[in-house]
């Protein structure tokens, strides 16, 4: 069955191979895009490594979702260079890319009414005549338990609330089982249960081996969840590493002209950034 | 928000119901089968009965005993009366509209696919008017050099022009919104309407006659010299259609995503929109501007079964072929011995199915976006 199958592969493509933790899955570095006449990206470096979670922050209009979509290889840049799993992300084929990234977009659309388990299978369209093809269903319905959608399997995409479209999106990214995971913003519909769900979902893939980039609003989930965090201000990193490090009230005060204090958790110890209030 | 309590507290998640998410593709496959298994028959049906209704009944014994005998099957060969009006006029008419119909359900259901949008048709958005100019213009200026194909290669060349016209002015920032969609079509059609007027001014009287009949749509000049003519461009979309089915249902995601599930966007646009272009033209070079069809079917097999394109685009062709043979019966026969023009009777059922579709995604949804 299996050499019948690769008879009628129309091309032969190249599978990943499994990354040891610690090596980069997308290196980004130079990085400069321009939008029209803005300068959306300036000489951005960033590296993320397979088992850990890097979280992008900054203001609206920073920057976040270009770089992720640079990252995602969906925009080429004016200069700089973006390369995945090794190599520049040019030269790979759109086929071969699916295989090693997998990106969340910021809206969850589409366009006919689809059964959420039909969405969700879609993001094993990319192993499809493959060997890990065989993985589809159970890959499929894991992805939906993980992220709590498998009650609404049969149900129509366009009936679905807007928090549960989300996390139907991610159970999609899920089910592509890709080394690297991008994702714009996919708390930001959610409730506070599914927000925590979602971030410890990263944390698994990441404890799996995957490395997950992630686009957050929400400071405190960043500084609880992420193993790096980069913030950026103006097209530009102002700072990445390690969340407790880098949130300072003084940074993050500048960056988001907003003074915010930032205090330890009296319990765990992460960093709590609450904005300053007058009252 | 609509989330419920139930949903929150994740109580009920842990609840088995994995059958049910197994269940849900299982069932819609047999429905596809149901559904082509049917489809098939009533067209096979359609077919037999066109080919014997008319104005010479012929029994529906003796067409088959006539297929029987000419495809050497044992059978016997019927009158020379007969004989001849079952090979020379209806079964060419039959051919014709089961080309023309599975054209056009086909292209609609690659149109609303690639545009990501249930509206477009290529009637609606005026593709099928930008071939009948292609067409009108052959007749009205007597060009015959490529032979019998040369209005079918004019349709296709207009037609082509056309698709991608609408395209590109009806993007952007990669998707199609429908008011902006409808209201190019309007802009095409009313543009393809003072083209077609413009030859037909300077046309001569007979070539004036065969463009308004050839407009009304109608396959009352059917001959098999016409069938070939559109078979290539007919078979060669029907054909090439649903390798493409997988890679439409990941384009309802949006362009960035499915390029993001490995779909090279930008060949497969090219190459439905050439699909179409083929398509349209197969169907308008013969038979004029039979609107709505590739509307309606593609519409309700979607009631059906679901969006899938992999059932969605071979169903739409076969449902297609249908309407029209099962169309063109009735054209024949409701006004015996006249003949209704096939354009006006689609678009005579297919406009009230039009408001009824607006008026039902209206209350289900609030309208198109």
């Amino acid at each position: 069955m299996r050499t019948l199958k690769d008879l009628f592969a129309v091309r032969t493509r190249e599978l990943p191979s499994p990354v040891a933790s610690g090596s980069p899955a997308v290196e980004a570095a130079g990085l400069s895009v321009r939008l029209g006449q803005r300068q959306v990206l300036d000489s951005v470096d960033l590296t993320a490594h397979a088992g850990e979670v890097v979280a992008l922050v900054g203001p609206n209009g920073a920057g976040k979702s270009t770089l992720l979509a640079a990252l995602a290889a969906d925009l080429t840049p004016g200069s700089g260079e973006v390369r995945i799993d090794g190599r520049p992300a040019t030269a790979w084929s759109a086929p071969e890319l699916a295989l090693r990234r997998s990106v969340l977009p910021q809206a969850a659309v589409l366009s006919f009414p689809f059964p959420v388990e039909d969405v969700v299978r879609m993001g094993r369209a990319p192993w499809a005549g493959t060997e890990r093809e065989d993985e589809d269903d159970a890959a499929v319905a894991a992805a939906m338990a993980a992220t709590e959608v498998t009650r609404f399997a049969a149900r129509p995409f366009s009936a679905l609330s807007g928090g549960e479209k989300a996390r139907v999106a991610l159970a999609r990214v899920l089910a592509q089982r890709a080394p690297l995971m991008l994702l714009d913003e996919p708390t930001a519909a959610l409730d506070l249960r599914h927000q925590e769900l979602v971030l410890r979902i990263c944390r698994e893939r990441a404890a799996a081996g995957d490395a997950v980039v992630v686009v957050l609003h929400d400071l405190g989930l960043a500084a609880a969840y992420a193993d790096r965090a980069a913030v950026l201000h103006d097209g530009r990193i102002a700072e990445l590493g390690p969340p407790d490090e880098v949130f300072s009230g003084e940074l993050l005060g500048e960056v988001y002209r907003q003074p915010v204090e930032v205090f330890p958790h009296p319990r765990t110890g992460t960093p709590l950034i609450v904005p300053v209030r007058q009252n | 928000m609509t989330t419920s309590y139930e949903e929150r507290t994740g109580s009920v998640e842990k609840s088995p119901d994995g059958p049910v998410a197994k269940a849900a593709p299982k069932s819609s496959r047999s429905t596809a089968y149901l559904l082509t298994a049917t489809l098939s028959l009533a067209l096979l049906a359609g077919c037999l009965l066109s080919a014997a209704i008319g104005a010479y009944n012929i029994p529906l014994g003796d067409v088959l005993s006539s297929v029987q005998h000419r495809i050497g099957l044992g059978g016997q060969e019927l009158d020379r009366v007969g004989e001849s009006v079952l090979w020379n006029v209806r079964l060419p008419r039959v051919a014709l509209a089961l080309l023309v119909g599975a054209s056009l359900g086909c292209a609609g259901a690659l149109m609303q696919g690639v545009f990501g949008n249930p509206l477009a048709e290529p009637g609606v958005i005026g593709i099928s008017a930008g071939a009948a100019v292609g067409a009108v213009a052959a007749i009205a200026l007597g060009l015959t050099f490529f032979g019998n194909w040369t209005i079918t290669v004019f349709a296709f060349i207009a037609g082509l022009i056309t698709v991608l016209l609408v395209y590109t002015l009806s993007r952007s920032g990669g998707r199609t919104e429908v008011v902006t969609l409808i209201l190019t079509g309007i802009a095409v059609n009313a543009f393809a309407g003072a083209l077609i007027g413009l030859f037909i001014f300077f046309a001569d009287n007979a070539q004036i006659t065969q463009i308004t009949f050839w407009q009304l749509g109608s396959l009352s000049q059917a001959t098999w010299p016409k069938v070939l003519a559109v078979l290539p461009c007919a078979l060669a979309g029907l054909l090439i259609a649903p390798f493409y089915s997988r890679k439409l249902d990941l384009l309802a995601l949006g362009e960035r995503p499915a390029r993001h599930l490995g779909v090279d966007v930008e060949r497969l646009r090219i190459v439905l929109v050439l699909v179409v272009a083929l398509l349209t033209a197969a169907a308008v070079a013969v038979a004029g501007i039979i609107s709505f069809v590739g509307l309606l079917v593609p519409h309700l097999l979607r009631m059906a079964n679901g969006p899938g394109h992999r059932f969605l685009v071979p169903g739409s062709a076969l449902g297609g072929a249908l309407v029209l043979v099962a169309g063109d019966l009735a054209a024949r026969t409701v006004a015996a011995p006249a003949e209704l023009p096939l354009g006006v009777l689609t678009a005579l059922f297919g406009s009230p199915f039009f408001f009824w579709l607006l008026r039902r995604t209206r209350r289900k949804q609030g309208g198109w976006a």
